[in-house]
């Protein structure tokens, strides 16, 4: 059983150029950020790695940041621009019992993450939820497409904070 | 019966017809109206609960109330169906059902016809049965109706084997097909009774009786198959495929089917009766004979009669609302691998007895 | 023989997709090829709203969540909150969240096992699980006033103490309700057709189980004693002793639909275990005196986890000091259960993927959020 420093240090020695730091001055858990475009191969260390053994991703979340600027655009409404939208991942370890939480951040504009889904199957809904919610792109997803929302949305993506309803959905007016 | 009507009414015709309706009319629709309403109490009763309660005295005229209510609904025809089948089918199932009581024996002077081939006209006429079904579903062009009519096609077709084979076995003991002529064979006290060896054998009787159980056994098994009663009611699995093969039907159409289900029951319930356990003799004798009223006869065993049959449909409800559902596969294994192997061999070693 | 395919469409009303489920399935006559999942017809934006809902005020909304086992996710929910906050509650609180919580695990079990006899056909044991449920629902209304949904676990303690007959009525039900599992065993669980219908139907290995995400009775039926009550015990669970029932393939293989329903009659004798302990500990004490007046967590990210009746349920916050919420993310158990679908069905038949969805036991509330 290790915590989270410890294994913020194994992490480091094995990918020093992904990782970017963790968080500690939380009160409840410290996390570590990391860069998205190598989160397969340290997920699959995280899954391989005799003395880490994660098997198991309890959660993955999609998080609006907020930290870009908030313009008006033609409407006249709050658009946010610039910024990040980031993924929390939570880990496990049945037989060692540790956790550990991961966060990857990507550019609001055009954000794409590598899909983990071949490591972890739960990723596979999870993925779709965050795609649905926020955007956010998983190259390598087998199947990506809505899953709470119809397929056919067209008006964005819900849980952004600068999300506005349509006026109009297939001919039905939406705020009643 | 047909005597009594031609005494009174002098017209051939008109007392064949009177004899072969007045059975069904006066007995058999008010039984299955009543049976509605019987398996929703007994069901209640099952499961801790009252029933229905409000319409009449404890709910008496409950059924009343369906029926007023089924035929006041709209008839609905998708456009899709085929018009001609889809109205024919209900007919059809109700016919085929309700056609196999003009050959069941009520009491000595209470049967339908006298055809000497009863047993066989009954098997045969539940054949429409199967048409009917078939067509109700083939009609309906519904993907859930499909699977619902392959199902119980394949479980009645199935079905109908172990019941030939049980059948032909009382056939070879009693050396009679005509129903009436069974009954009167199992004559004055239940020991008589073919599920106890038959009449007068001999010592054979008592070595009978193990396969006569065995016998008695697979018949009802393959007959509750037969009018498709959970535990193989796949074909109108409730949670699986929303009523099966009567779901697009609404209203008076759906009642045919319903109450031809509970008047096949019936049926069911009195051919085990009769071949098993004495038709409409009584156990004990009659008390007309030691009271000297030879009128009263009739209507005692009437009474037995309908006691023994309807026992039996109360089983065959106790079963429904206790056991789980078979899948198809194991229904097939069942009826292929168990019933009918012990059948045949059932019937061999009958054959060899009823030699002594 | 080569036969066509065929695409069914369970759709989302059905009698016994438990809920508005849809459910595409591509059949080769009965064979079933792949089933796909449809979800979404019960999604209230539940996530969203949070974000513009002060701290208490999500509380109800939670209930809604798995509105079969209520007080459950508001026990999530505000242990959450509380490990946020670093508040600590009186023991009195734990204890009466303990017994709340294993009633309704009871009660969520019942109405999974009695419809799990639905599916397969049989009528009676559904009614008589539903009468045993009325029971418990007649203690939660004489503590809360609410049947199903009961906004009763607050940021800090509960909303109303114990009424002075609770804990006598409480021993009472469960001296009622021995023998009713013993009842419930002889009339379904070894019963022949059942475990015919359901013993080496949708067998989930252990990794795969691991590996899907799947927690809670599914886990534990296919052998792996994993309970977050014991792993990472939240209220006073660690001062209670009780098992934790795995499945051993009794009937067949171990991970199959028998065991999955075995493991939760056998927690319902768990949970009437930890129930009478907790009676007798439950020392007396205010309820409320930890309840803060505003609720304002510091900066800060939580992660906690509960066991629901239906398996791990997680609640994600992050707070930026305001009393509104960032993000509050729900990791529901049976949107990962449900996804356990796909691997199950193949090579089965369709009378099988209902016994399968059944064992899941699923609800489309927590699923759709």
């Amino acid at each position: 059983m290790k915590n989270p420093e410890e294994i913020f240090e194994i992490l480091k020695t094995q990918f020093a150029d992904a990782i970017i730091e963790m968080s500690t001055d939380l009160p409840t858990e410290p996390i570590i950020s990391i860069q998205p475009e190598k989160i397969r191969e340290i997920f699959q260390f995280l899954a391989d790695n005799e003395e880490l053994k994660f098997d198991s991703l309890i959660n993955l979340s999609g998080v609006d940041d907020a930290n870009g600027e908030k313009v008006k655009d033609e409407n006249g409404n709050d658009v946010i621009q610039g910024g990040t939208l980031s993924v929390y991942y939570h880990f496990y370890s049945i037989e060692l019992k540790h956790k550990i939480t991961l966060k990857a951040s990507t550019p609001r504009e055009n954000p794409n993450i590598p899909s983990v889904e071949s490591i972890y199957k739960t990723a596979n809904w999870h993925e779709r939820e965050v795609f649905d919610m926020y955007g956010i792109v998983f190259s390598g997803h087998p199947d990506l497409r809505r899953i709470l929302m119809p397929e056919d949305w067209e008006a964005g993506y819900p849980l952004r904070k600068d999300y506005q309803n349509p006026e109009y959905y297939n001919g039905m007016k939406v705020p009643y | 019966m047909y005597e009594i009507f031609l005494n009174w009414f002098g017209n051939e015709t008109l007392s064949m017809f009177l004899s072969a309706a007045l059975p069904l009319f006066v007995a058999i629709v008010p039984f299955a109206l009543f049976a509605v309403l019987l398996e929703r109490k007994v069901s209640a009763h099952m499961q801790d609960r009252l029933g229905p309660m409000r319409v009449g005295f404890h709910g008496i005229l409950q059924t009343v109330a369906d029926i007023l209510k089924l035929i006041q609904k709209e008839d609905i025809v998708a456009s899709n169906n085929d018009k001609r089948w889809f109205n024919l089918a209900p007919y059809l199932v109700f016919v085929g059902s309700f056609a196999a009581f003009a050959a069941i024996p009520f009491s000595s002077k209470y049967i339908g016809t006298h055809a000497e081939v009863g047993l066989f006209y009954i098997l045969s006429v539940s054949g429409i049965v199967v048409v009917g079904i078939l067509m109700g579903s083939w009609s309906s062009n519904n993907k859930y109706s499909l699977l619902g009519r392959m199902r119980s096609v394949a479980q009645i077709v199935s079905y109908e084997i172990p019941t030939a084979l049980v059948v032909l076995t009382m056939v070879m003991l009693t050396g009679t097909l005509s129903l009436d002529t069974m009954s009167q064979q199992q004559t004055a006290y239940f020991w008589n009774w073919n599920l106890f060896g038959g009449a007068g054998h001999g010592f054979v009787q008592l070595l009978l009786i193990p396969f006569m159980v065995v016998a008695f056994i697979i018949l009802f098994i393959s007959t509750l198959a037969e009018v498709n009663r959970t535990p193989f009611d796949i074909a109108e699995a409730e949670s699986e495929l929303v009523s099966g093969f009567h779901t697009e039907y609404s209203g008076m159409k759906f009642a045919m089917f319903f109450l031809a289900e509970y008047a096949n029951m019936f049926a069911v319930s009195a051919i085990v009766a009769i071949v098993f356990l004495g038709g409409y003799q009584s156990p004990f004798g009659y008390l007309g004979n030691s009271l000297s009223i030879p009128w009263l006869i009739p209507f005692e065993q009437l009474f037995w009669f309908a006691l023994k049959a309807l026992f039996f449909v109360f089983v065959q409800m106790w079963l429904r609302w206790t056991l789980p559902r078979l899948r198809v596969d194991q229904l097939m294994t069942l009826c292929w691998k168990y019933l009918i192997p012990y059948a045949i061999v059932n019937l061999v070693i009958v054959g060899i007895l009823t030699l002594f | 023989m080569k036969t066509e395919e065929m695409i069914l469409n369970m759709g989302p009303q059905h009698p016994s997709t438990h809920g508005v489920l849809r459910l595409e399935v591509k059949l080769e006559g009965e064979l079933v090829l792949d089933v796909k999942p449809h979800i979404g017809y019960l999604h209230r934006c539940f996530e969203k709203h949070c974000e513009n809902l002060s701290y208490p005020q999500i509380i109800p909304y939670t209930d809604r969540l798995d509105y079969l086992a209520s007080m459950y996710n508001n026990f999530g929910y505000v242990v959450a909150v509380e490990k946020l906050m670093g508040l600590e509650v009186p023991e009195r609180v734990h204890y009466i969240r303990v017994i709340m919580g294993e009633f309704q695990r009871i009660a969520s079990h019942l109405v999974a096992l009695g419809t799990y006899g639905v599916d397969i056909g049989a009528f009676t044991p559904f009614l008589y699980c539903f009468r045993d449920r009325e029971k418990i629902l007649d203690l939660f209304e004489m503590t809360c006033g609410a049947r199903l949904l009961y906004n009763y676990m607050w940021v800090g303690g509960v909303s109303h103490d114990l009424p002075p007959d609770f804990l006598r009525l409480a021993k009472d039900f469960i001296v009622y309700f021995r023998p009713k599992i013993k009842e419930l065993n002889d009339l379904l669980s070894y019963n022949k057709i059942f475990i015919e219908r359901t013993a080496n139907i949708g067998i989930l290995p252990v990794d795969t189980a691991i590996n899907y995400g799947a927690t809670g009775p599914i886990l534990r039926a296919s052998g792996i004693p994993f309970d977050v009550r014991k792993e990472e015990p939240y209220a006073v669970y660690d001062k209670i002793d009780f098992d934790i029932p795995t499945g051993h393939g009794e009937k067949g293989t171990t991970g199959d639909s028998w065991d999955r329903y075995f493991v939760r009659v056998q927690e319902m004798e768990q949970s009437l275990r930890i129930i009478e302990q907790a009676i007798d500990q439950i020392p007396d004490g205010d309820v409320h005196e930890a309840i803060p007046r505003r609720v304002k967590p510091p900066k800060g990210t939580v992660f906690s986890r509960v066991e629901n009746p239906k398996g791990e349920l997680g609640y994600f916050i992050i707070s930026d000091g305001k009393d509104k919420p960032a993000r509050v993310k729900v990791r529901p158990p049976s949107f990962l259960n449900l996804a356990l679908m796909e691997p199950l069905c193949k090579g089965h038949l369709v009378a099988d993927i209902i016994t399968i969805l059944g064992s899941l036991d699923i609800v489309l509330g927590e699923i759709d959020r």
